[in-house]
């Protein structure tokens, strides 16, 4: 298992490959080739490494959720706090990563789509950081939701384009950020938010993520003397589900689990529990669509999660058993922030609040001695007009 | 007989370029589609058509609009190739390409998919996101299957591949070896879309690779004017694929016959 994701050349069994327009293919193969570059060069590391450190914040550390674990009465809960990283969730690893290789590239320009915004915001940040201009491409129904992580990327310097199309969330977003890639391929770095997209992306984010799972499996050691028993994160393209996942491949009796969105029951965005083989931005993955092909929209309460694709990678896991992935819904998901929040005094996300949903379910059902560790990948300051909202429809 | 061969043939014979206009089927419905599509073909050399497809990441507004039309009127893939067939009914002998977004035909599965392109006499189809690097791989949904090429080989369809101005030359090699039936010229790197000035380097791209291969060189994207036509045909482009601009004459087919029949005669030198 080690190392498959680096060595795999882009192929994750059926699952991954390049499969982006003609004329992308020459901008991606730069990349690739620069990302080859970036793995053989001991300095281009060191910077990122340092970047993580004094830029980032990393290590961030490991936190026993001692609270909610009594109230469950079951397993010991840990949870591993992206949500302090700079910007506020994991995205910062792999922006610094990739804004590395877009200057030694010598991109003029940045560009970026964004979800919740937390993509959108950490490539505004990197951005700023080295000093090239970037766009950030934001479904239209996320600039309404995601108000406050507009303004924090137009305060760094980013132009926000407000995306019309389509269903006017996530995957609309990487299509008008890939289109204006076709025309401005020259020049422009498309620093790609998730483990998805045309290879090298599944493979580059995820190796930018590593970072999370290494020190997330080092630090439990260190406090508990032993591995998790299971880990567990929120899945949408799943960047920083392979982040953490990464520490605990080779852990054969650690179960990885991804929690996906449920939604309202209906409509949902699980892509590995209801999708398909399929095609979607770039690579071969599981997608959600209909019997003719056609992409359907996701739903989530967490923009964040709210695509309809996922990176190949998790497709590849779950197609080999070697990971679960199961759905919550939106009810579950907010539920579990908000007892997350009264008993730990920590706001999640609302992505990796699916997750704490998951191990609530479960920790009730283990003994005292075992271990549950979540990748706690964002804090849930930009979810607060979500969650009033959301509140006050339920009086 | 190879539909592309035997038209190719006749253009050359009669110093003419092939006149390539496209439509997506299915806009506004499947029915009023066949409609537009006849209207074109009267003046058409060569027909290039398009499955709607829901996220179809590499067109510009007014085809992204088109496709929005033809999902809206419920068109589905058994629909598009319905039209395709009374098509190929009323104008036996002209080529049809087809221009599909993988997932289209993945959902389809690959083998059905071209045996239905097949049977409906499609003769050549257009991955956007298919590149050169995956042609032999099997259909991975069904890992058991041909290679996609040689899927395609067997069902008698062209896999048409897109070249531009940025393509590397090593990469170009690549794509001449399994060009066949027409190679996709891009004028300049860009999404699909109507545009009025020619680019001289469109121009030195086409001269150039008409140097290194046999297969013929349309020329597609951002054409919009007879006169472009004109001044590819002269340059030796052996066809010209206008799509966005016909946009503009979607609700009157008299114009767009008009239309039709001048870039029609800017195709002969």
């Amino acid at each position: 298992m080690k190392n498959f994701i680096q060595d795999s050349g882009g192929q994750f069994g059926p699952f991954g490959g390049c499969f982006a327009p003609e004329l992308l293919q020459p901008v991606i193969k730069r990349i690739e080739k620069i990302f080859e570059d970036f793995k053989a060069s001991p300095e281009l590391q060191a910077e990122f490494h340092k970047k993580l450190k004094h830029f980032a914040g990393r290590p961030t550390p490991i936190y026993h959720a001692e609270n909610l674990s009594k109230t469950l009465g079951g397993a010991q809960i840990w949870v591993k706090r992206e949500d302090l990283l700079h910007g506020g969730a994991h995205k910062t690893n792999n922006v610094i990563g990739q804004s590395i290789l877009a200057r030694e590239m010598g991109a003029k320009y940045l560009i970026a789509e964004t979800g919740a915004g937390q993509h959108g915001i950490a490539s505004a940040m990197a951005a700023a950081q080295i000093g090239l201009p970037l766009k950030v491409f934001m479904g239209a129904k996320d600039v309404v939701r995601q108000k406050v992580n507009v303004e924090r990327m137009e305060l760094l310097g980013a132009e926000v384009i407000s995306v019309e199309s389509g269903s006017r969330s996530l995957k609309d977003a990487i299509n008008e950020a890939m289109r204006y890639w076709i025309s401005h391929a020259e020049d422009t770095y498309y620093i790609f938010g998730t483990a998805a997209g045309p290879h090298p992306f599944p493979e580059l984010v995820s190796l930018f993520h590593k970072v999370i799972g290494e020190e997330a499996r080092a630090q439990i050691l260190e406090e508990t003397g032993k591995l998790p028993d299971e880990v567990h994160a929120c899945v949408g393209g799943g960047s920083n589900a392979i982040g953490i996942f990464q520490g605990f491949l080779d852990d054969k009796e650690v179960k990885l689990v991804g929690a996906e969105p449920g939604g309202d029951g209906k409509r949902h965005g699980l892509t590995l529990g209801k999708g398909v083989i399929g095609c979607l931005h770039g690579s071969i993955s599981k997608v959600n669509c209909d019997k003719n092909g056609q992409i359907e929209e996701s739903h989530s309460i967490s923009a964040g999660l709210d695509y309809p694709g996922i990176s190949p990678i998790h497709a590849y896991l779950q197609s080999i058993e070697s990971a679960e992935y199961v759905g919550i819904t939106d009810d579950e998901a907010m539920e579990a922030l908000l007892k997350f929040s009264r008993s730990e005094g920590i706001i999640p996300a609302l992505e990796s609040s699916h997750a704490i949903a998951e191990v609530m379910k479960r920790a009730p059902k283990m003994n005292k001695d075992q271990i549950l560790l979540i990748n706690l990948s964002g804090r849930g300051d930009k979810d607060l007009h979500t969650v009033f909202e959301y509140l006050e429809n339920q009086k | 007989m190879d539909r592309y061969k035997a038209a190719f043939a006749q253009l050359k014979e009669k110093k003419e370029s092939a006149f390539i206009p496209f439509w997506m089927i299915g806009d506004p419905n499947p029915e009023d589609s066949f409609k537009v599509i006849d209207t074109i073909a009267q003046h058409a050399d060569i027909l290039e058509l398009g499955m709607p497809f829901s996220d179809p990441l590499a067109d510009g507004p007014t085809i992204q609009a088109s496709v929005n039309r033809a999902l809206q009127a419920g068109t589905t893939v058994d629909d598009c190739f319905g039209v395709i067939e009374k098509i190929r009914n009323k104008y036996p002998e002209k080529p049809i390409g087809l221009l599909v977004y993988f997932n289209l035909a993945l959902q389809y599965g690959l083998e059905n998919f071209f045996a239905r392109c097949d049977a409906v006499g499609v003769d050549s189809v257009i991955l956007p996101e298919l590149p050169v690097e995956s042609v032999e791989i099997s259909d991975p949904k069904n890992q058991e299957s041909d290679s996609i090429i040689e899927m395609a080989r067997k069902y008698n369809v062209h896999l048409t591949f897109l070249v531009s101005t940025n393509t590397p030359e090593d990469r170009l090699q690549k794509i001449l070896s399994y060009a066949s039936g027409f190679l996709y010229a891009i004028s300049k790197p860009s999404l699909t879309g109507a545009k009025t000035k020619l680019s001289q380097e469109t121009v030195k791209m086409v001269l150039k690779l008409k140097q290194q291969t046999d297969t013929p060189v349309c020329v597609g994207f951002g054409i919009s004017e007879p006169d472009q036509i004109k001044e590819l045909t002269e340059n030796k482009a052996d066809g010209c694929i206008i799509g966005s601009k016909l946009y503009e004459f979607k609700d009157d087919l008299k114009a767009m016959s008009e239309f039709c029949e001048e870039c029609k005669k800017a195709s002969k030198v």
